[in-house]
């Protein structure tokens, strides 16, 4: 209470001779019209992805409902012909196509990416860094198309030479296809985590180093342990990249879809299937069509699914260290 | 000379006891069991030759597509318009075209929302409300949805359905702003909150409305950052082929495309798609001549963004 009186003490002078207002002069429609205005763009966001829901959930209602394909026959049926006569709908053989490329994409890209990523964080020297990353961040921007042309006319030979057991007759093959995805997503993870191992704090790092650790027990033991959060986000989403990549795998991986995980079978991923399928003028409301909605709502789920867990690791370190 | 007879700091002998202490505490900590040197050695030859895989791989594709498409890169490929029975006088023109004006309708939607967006989120919005946490989520999550399902939005939005544009370029303009406007609201949302509070402040205590903060000093301190990101949204809106194949780039057009044109348009990075799925090997050296003037493009953009970047870097 005494304190207050000390402030009432003020408020009773600025009463007797009455302060200037610190209100605006005149209500500042314009201002408020303004900020309206801006958080429409921002509000755009929802509505997009609303829009994307909605446009791929009527097709997707229709495919279970209208065309009467089973929940369970989808899911778990092993044979995918939705062209053929008879059709089967199996959507399986795709889905394992999908995880097949990017398996084989993530495991050239984690140590590659992780390794890079310890180097620029923990090894390079400010003027290194300062060219690398760059570097890498060129390959990132990358067209998928260019490096699918790439794993077509020059991998898919030189590795038919080298392990002929990865390529069969066809040059087309997930083991390809995997490498040519892993080129494409080790900037992601690079870049990513060498973010996050740079925002440790150094003092995690002087620690070790006055303790007698050695660079490399610095770098594995308490460096890496503690940026492991926005690691992890960087794997995910370079994971949920290499699920959603079309062009390298309309050309690189074949479109048969084998239920295998063999890196020399050819194979169909669920968004070969759609940039193949949807490329013709199909008629809205087709079985086709519907399909291609159907496979696409299921690519979105995964997708999406990756994306929030990786954010949340994300704002984890943030927080933790910022 | 300065006298070396002083005792304070930076004087000629502070500097020689201090590296001489250096030195000897180098000496003492340096003696590390020899098994942790070789381990320590062998970590950084695995590290090292990861980075030098990861540069090889982009050099290899660089240089690939220029070996490979040499023989084909002639002024042909500018001049002439697609063909699917003379690969020697194919060119992109149309196609070319076709993805010049792509990107000038991105820029035209993506630069104002874009940078509207930002600011409302960053100047504007209270981040403890849920519907800005709701916006700010659906950003992050929308720069990670794969882009064929932009091609589905695209297929079922904006090509058929509420917008039922059919399949013109502006169909195929708009569903690539949307692709990379999420890009271009994070980029610009960095450079916006690199910009110090003390600036806003000095402003608004001037008397500065919070608009003439935002106009006046917050957006031409952020510029060079967002210019930084649309460039690179931009060049990803180049190659960026799957989402087209869905809202109607077709590959043989042989004419010059409009806006509005319901005769079909063409795209860069769709004629080099389908080039190279053809069998032919002289198709194969078209796509990879394509590739190269896609990359030439790109790498460009890129070298003027880390410029920017790096000459207006500014330290507050």
């Amino acid at each position: 209470m005494e304190a207050r009186d000390t402030i009432g003490a003020f408020g009773a002078r600025g009463a007797d001779r009455p302060l200037p207002s610190l209100e605006a002069p005149s209500p500042r429609y314009g201002e408020k019209l303004i900020k309206a205005l801006l958080g429409a763009a921002a509000f755009l966001s929802v509505i997009t992805t609303t829009a994307i829901v909605v446009s791929l959930l009527i097709p997707t209602f229709d495919f279970f409902t209208k065309d009467d394909i089973g929940l369970g026959e989808f899911l778990f049926g092993t044979n995918w012909a939705p062209t053929f006569e008879p059709s089967s709908f199996g959507v399986l053989p795709i889905l394992v196509g999908t995880l097949s490329t990017s398996l084989w994409g993530m495991l050239f890209a984690v140590p590659i990416g992780l390794a890079s990523a310890i180097w620029l964080s923990e090894y390079a020297s400010p003027r290194q860094r300062k060219l690398v990353k760059p570097v890498l961040e060129v390959l990132a921007g990358i067209p998928t198309v260019a490096i699918g042309i790439f794993g077509l006319v020059f991998l898919s030979p030189v590795i038919a030479e080298v392990l002929p057991f990865m390529v069969n007759v066809p040059p087309f093959s997930a083991g390809v296809a995997g490498l040519a995805i892993g080129l494409m997503i080790v900037p992601i993870i690079a870049s990513i985590s060498d973010d996050a191992m740079r925002s440790v704090p150094s003092g995690l790092r002087e620690a070790a180093y006055g303790l007698g650790a050695t660079k490399m027990k610095v770098a594995t033991r308490v460096i890496f342990p503690a940026a492991i959060s926005g690691i992890i986000a960087s794997l995910v989403l370079a994971g949920s990249r290499a699920v959603g990549e079309t062009m390298v795998v309309l050309l690189v991986a074949g479109a048969s879809p084998n239920l295998t995980f063999d890196p020399g079978s050819s194979v169909l991923t669920m968004t070969a299937f759609i940039g193949q399928t949807a490329t013709g003028d199909i008629s809205t409301g087709s079985i086709t069509y519907d399909t291609i909605f159907a496979v696409g709502s299921l690519l979105f789920i995964i997708t999406l699914a990756l994306n929030l867990f990786a954010i949340r690791m994300v704002r984890k370190y943030r927080e933790v260290y910022e | 000379m300065a006298a070396a007879t002083g005792g304070g700091p930076g004087t000629e002998r502070t500097r020689l006891a201090s590296s001489g202490a250096r030195a000897v505490t180098l000496r003492q900590l340096s003696t590390q069991p020899r098994a942790d040197v070789w381990k320590g050695n062998i970590f950084l030859a695995v590290v090292l030759l990861a980075v030098t895989l990861a540069l090889a791989g982009l050099a290899a594709i660089i240089l690939q597509a220029a070996i490979e498409g040499a023989p084909a890169f002639s002024t042909k490929l500018f001049t002439n318009g697609p063909s699917t029975i003379n690969p020697e006088d194919a060119g992109f023109r149309p196609a070319l075209i076709g993805t010049l004006y792509l990107i000038l309708g991105v820029i035209f939607l993506v630069v104002p929302l874009g940078v509207a967006a930002a600011v409302y989120l960053e100047e504007y919005a209270d981040g403890e409300r849920w519907w800005n946490r709701t916006v700010e989520l659906n950003v992050q999550n929308l720069a990670g949805v794969p882009s064929i399902i932009y091609g589905i939005l695209g297929l079922a939005f904006i090509v058929r359905g509420p917008l039922d544009l059919g399949f013109i370029l502006a169909a195929g303009s708009l569903t690539l702003a949307l692709l990379v406007l999420p890009t271009v609201i994070l980029a610009s949302r960095e450079a916006i909150r690199a910009v110090p509070p003390s600036i806003r402040e000095g402003s608004l205590a001037l008397g500065a409305t919070q608009w003439q903060t935002i106009r006046r000093q917050v957006l031409p301190a952020a510029i060079p950052g967002v210019v930084t990101g649309v460039i690179l949204a931009i060049s990803r809106a180049i190659g960026e082929t799957a989402p087209l194949l869905l809202v109607g780039a077709a590959t043989f057009v042989t004419f010059n495309p409009t806006f509005t044109g319901d005769n079909g348009y063409s795209a860069l990075p769709v004629l080099i798609f389908n080039y190279a799925s053809r069998p032919q090997e002289e198709f194969r050296v078209l796509a990879a001549a394509g590739v190269i003037v896609m990359l030439i493009a790109l790498l460009a953009m890129n070298s003027f963004a880390i410029w920017l970047r790096n000459r207006y870097e500014q330290q507050w």
